[in-house]
């Protein structure tokens, strides 16, 4: 893991990359960094994942364990996708986020290769998995549909405010009741 | 290509559905390419195959569309969700302690090794240390639950190849090792044995002489093993060469575990990025050459070896001390304690009814399964309950390899394919 | 092609047995009771058996049963299980047909792939919202009579998982056996089969209720108003002839 100053230079690192870079909107992508328990996280601009990964990768991060969601109810913006990159050379590993509205969450797709570079393709079932339990919608995906849920299931269950479901446990005082099973 | 249209009205409003349901999922770009060449120049038609959730070389509950040129697979699409049980909800819902018995049924082959990914995320977040014997005995349980889980891959992935009595043969030793489980924890599967801060109890008398017995054992068993299988010309012959992939691709494809380690990149956690002090051990990691199923095969076999290594290291140097933390805020008190200590009672009584709280904060902690990258994500708000316990799974994401495995091969390659890729579809569904 | 009687030691039995040829049909018939052989020891000779003597020969020998009892037999002691394994609960379906608690000492090692050829569907692992049709697909596939064992506590009940993505089994396919447990040991698997097996065989276990003559799930609950809460015996009469 970078240490707190290396996680420093590499926010400086990106954030002067971006300024620098073709069709770079103004304002830099990384809004914070997150240093705690020895693991390095950068914050950064929805729009900009695509560049922050392509650069991350030219720094030598280039096996992408893992994307997955979190959703930060009652916090807003409630909605976090967090990819999780790892340097084999070094053995060093960093941690990206993106928070996003729950009104309209879009990001763009890590998984396609595009105008920053090759693409993921691991985060294929991954960012499936993100749209089918928390609703991102990922732009450019290949074939964003539902992967655990049914495919017409509506709702998206890890959101916080998704009931967890289940069955009434049946007693003998309610066993006639309780909705449940059997005769 | 998905069967004929819901024309057909009486009674048959299910498998019209069914049908329109299949119909959403667009199967290979292939077909179109096929299509737009023009059905005369291609003889052959294209045939989409449906290997069923139930079925009974796909290990467990998978479903695989196979898009067949005669008999070779031109595509394939796996189709998962068929025992998705809401495990990271129903995290969500407990207590940290609580967590633990959920979230170990998640890949139902290597239950030590979910406990121990959660286990340490949390005590990452909540920074307690846990002391040598109680590293020590983790890594002996993950050890033999590894050598269990690579004997039921053998046993099943055999019987797939026809095989069949090596499943029996692998069994017998799987029942010495849950024997061991059942003397320590007791309970066979899913001990909820490993707690935050260290193990549940300490090790009964008996264990470590049953545990050497078992250890002198296992190696010549595994000798049989290898060498029933490497001198049958059929398994030889449906495993050497077939549906090899080089190293860049399953990196790129996020694979790792024997996969990766068959197609010669020596990644291993326990050696790269040592927890739980594995750093004490020496042991070695088998890798392969050509990355093909033979390779898959023989280093799953060979890391059996190692771990009996592993074990005996650790048996060996068994260190004295407590086996949890004895930070009581986090870890119960012994019992004898209750007896005499009012501070003991009142921890007691806060960790069963509320549980401990975890300063708020996220980490992501990665630790080697059986099958590859094993990591927990546990977010924490501060309160008695996780925010958001996520599992990054490595069946889930091998699984993305699959289709660039088989692509033109036979059926059957197809099948010892899926075998020696050892998907866990509890992992997998979560 | 003319076969010679071998020679045998003098006074053994062998002097005395004819050529099968040479025998009439009637010696035939009557065969090993004219050489006094099969004879229980108080009877000697070729006699023929009268009264009670004829009754124990033939409660030795003769069993009556009826057709029902004879096919529930060969049924329960003949079950094809389906290979169906979802999750946990399958590896301990893996051990109960592996070496140590052997399935097959009963018979039941046939697991067969496809469902027309099973017989029982042990529902081994938690059931899904998405493969709640498919296993009821497979339940219909399969041929009467068939029967359903529901191993473990996920499909039983909800089990650990009392959550949105779970179906309880018997909210889609009549169970007969319910095996709890979390995974049920490869003992328990094979105590429900059995159990299932003595179902079958018309003769269900009634476990404690038999013990208790009770019936039904019914508690043990007080009198409203009574001044010894003594209660209702399970069976409906007040313990002990006690009006409360």
């Amino acid at each position: 893991m970078p240490d707190a100053t290396g996680l420093e230079l590499i926010a400086q690192e990106l954030r002067a990359a971006e300024g620098a870079g073709p069709g770079a909107a103004s304002g830099s992508p990384v809004i914070d960094t997150v240093f705690f328990r020895g693991r390095g996280t950068l914050m950064v601009e929805p729009e900009r994942i695509r560049p922050v990964l392509a650069q991350l990768r030219e720094r030598g991060y280039r096996f992408l364990c893992s994307v997955h969601g979190v959703d930060h109810y009652p916090d807003e913006p409630r909605l976090g996708v967090v990819y999780e990159l790892l340097d084999m050379g070094r053995v060093d590993r960093i941690t990206v986020k993106v928070l996003l509205d729950a009104e309209d969450p879009v990001l763009d797709s890590v998984c396609p290769d595009g105008e920053t570079g090759p693409g993921w393709p691991t985060a294929d079932h991954q960012e499936r998995e993100v749209y089918d339990m928390f609703g991102v919608v990922f732009r450019g995906h290949p074939d964003l549909r539902r992967i655990l849920m049914p495919e017409d299931y509506e709702g998206h269950p890890l959101r916080r405010d998704f009931p967890v479901g289940g069955e009434p446990v049946r007693f003998t005082f309610n066993e006639r009741n309780a909705t449940g099973s059997g005769a | 290509m998905s069967g004929p249209s819901s024309s057909d009205g009486s009674g048959a409003t299910t498998l019209s559905e069914y049908r329109r349901r299949e119909q959403s999922i667009s199967l290979s770009p292939i077909e179109q390419q096929i299509a737009e060449v023009g059905a005369e120049e291609t003889r052959e038609e294209l045939l989409t195959l449906n290997f069923g959730p139930h079925h009974p070389a796909t290990h467990g509950v998978l479903r695989l569309l196979v898009t067949l040129q005669g008999e070779i697979v031109r595509d394939l699409k796996p189709i998962v969700g068929y025992v998705h049980t809401g495990i990271e909800k129903t995290a969500e819902d407990k207590s940290y302690w609580k967590v633990i018995p959920v979230i170990e049924r998640m890949d139902y082959l290597a239950y030590y090794f979910n406990a121990m990914a959660y286990c340490a995320a949390v005590e990452a977040l909540a920074e307690v240390e846990v002391p040598p014997r109680g590293q020590y005995l983790r890594v002996i349980h993950l050890e033999l639950n590894r050598i269990a889980s690579h004997l039921i891959w053998l046993g099943t992935s055999a019987l797939d190849l026809g095989a069949v009595s090596i499943f029996l043969y692998c069994l017998r030793e799987r029942e010495l090792i849950l024997d061991l489980f059942e003397m320590s924890s007791g309970q066979r599967m899913h001990t909820r044995y490993f707690q935050v801060g260290g193990v549940f109890e300490d090790i009964p008398r008996g264990f470590e002489a049953k545990l050497r017995e078992f250890l002198r054992d296992m190696p010549a068993r595994a000798d049989e093993y290898g060498d029933i299988l490497n001198s049958n010309e059929i398994v030889l012959q449906r495993l050497r060469g077939t549906c090899p992939l080089d190293a860049e691709t399953l990196l790129s494809l996020g694979v790792t575990g024997p996969l990766l380690r068959a197609a010669g990149h020596p990644w291993d956690l326990r050696k790269a990025d040592p927890y739980c002090s594995y750093e004490h051990f020496d042991f070695k990691i088998p890798v392969g050459t050509v990355g093909d199923n033979y390779d898959r095969f023989a280093v799953r076999l060979a890391e059996i070896y190692e771990s009996v290594k592993i074990i005996q290291q650790a048996l060996d140097g068994l260190p004295e001390g407590p086996f949890i933390t004895t930070d009581r805020k986090v870890a119960l008190p012994p019992r004898h304690e209750l007896a005499t200590s009012m501070e003991a009672l009142i921890h007691h009584f806060k960790l069963v009814t509320e549980g401990f709280r975890v300063p708020p904060g996220e980490i992501y902690m990665p630790i080697e399964s059986p099958r590859g990258e094993l990591a927990c994500y546990v977010r924490s708000d501060g309160s008695s309950k996780p925010a958001r316990v996520h599992m990054r799974d490595p069946s889930f994401v091998n699984l993305q390899a699959l289709s660039h495995m088989v692509e033109g091969s036979y059926i059957a390659d197809l099948i010892a394919t899926v075998a020696m890729l050892d998907p866990i579809l509890g992992g997998i569904d979560r | 092609m003319k076969r010679e009687p071998l020679p045998a030691a003098a006074g053994s039995l062998d002097e005395r047995r004819p050529l099968v040829s040479q025998l009439s049909s009637r010696q035939l018939l009557r065969g090993s009771e004219l050489l006094g052989l099969n004879q229980p020891a108080h009877l000697s000779g070729a006699e023929l058996l009268e009264g009670a003597e004829l009754e124990r020969h033939v409660h030795e020998r003769v069993l009556t049963t009826n057709l029902d009892k004879a096919v529930a037999w060969a049924r329960s002691n003949s079950f094809f299980p389906l290979a169906f394994g979802l999750a946990c609960c399958a590896m301990e379906q893996f051990h109960a047909a592996g070496p140590r608690m052997d399935i097959a000492r009963f018979g039941y090692e046939a697991f067969r792939a496809s469902p027309r050829q099973a017989d029982l569907i042990i529902l081994a692992g938690r059931v899904s919202v998405k493969m709640a049709p498919i296993i009821r697909r497979l339940y219909d596939q399969m041929l009467e009579p068939k029967w359903a064992i529901s191993m473990g506590a996920c499909c039983s009940s909800m089990g650990v998982f009392n959550n949105y993505a779970l179906v309880p089994a018997d909210k889609f396919l009549p169970i007969d056996v319910y095996v709890p447990g979390c995974p049920p040991r490869p003992e328990g698997l094979m105590h429900g089969v059995l159990k299932l097996r003595k179902m079958v065989q018309d003769d269900p276990d009634m476990g404690w209720r038999e013990r208790y003559e009770a019936h039904g799930t019914e508690e043990v609950l007080p009198e409203p108003g009574a001044e010894d809460h003594r209660g209702v015996a399970v069976n409906g009469e007040p313990e002990d002839g006690h009006l409360a």
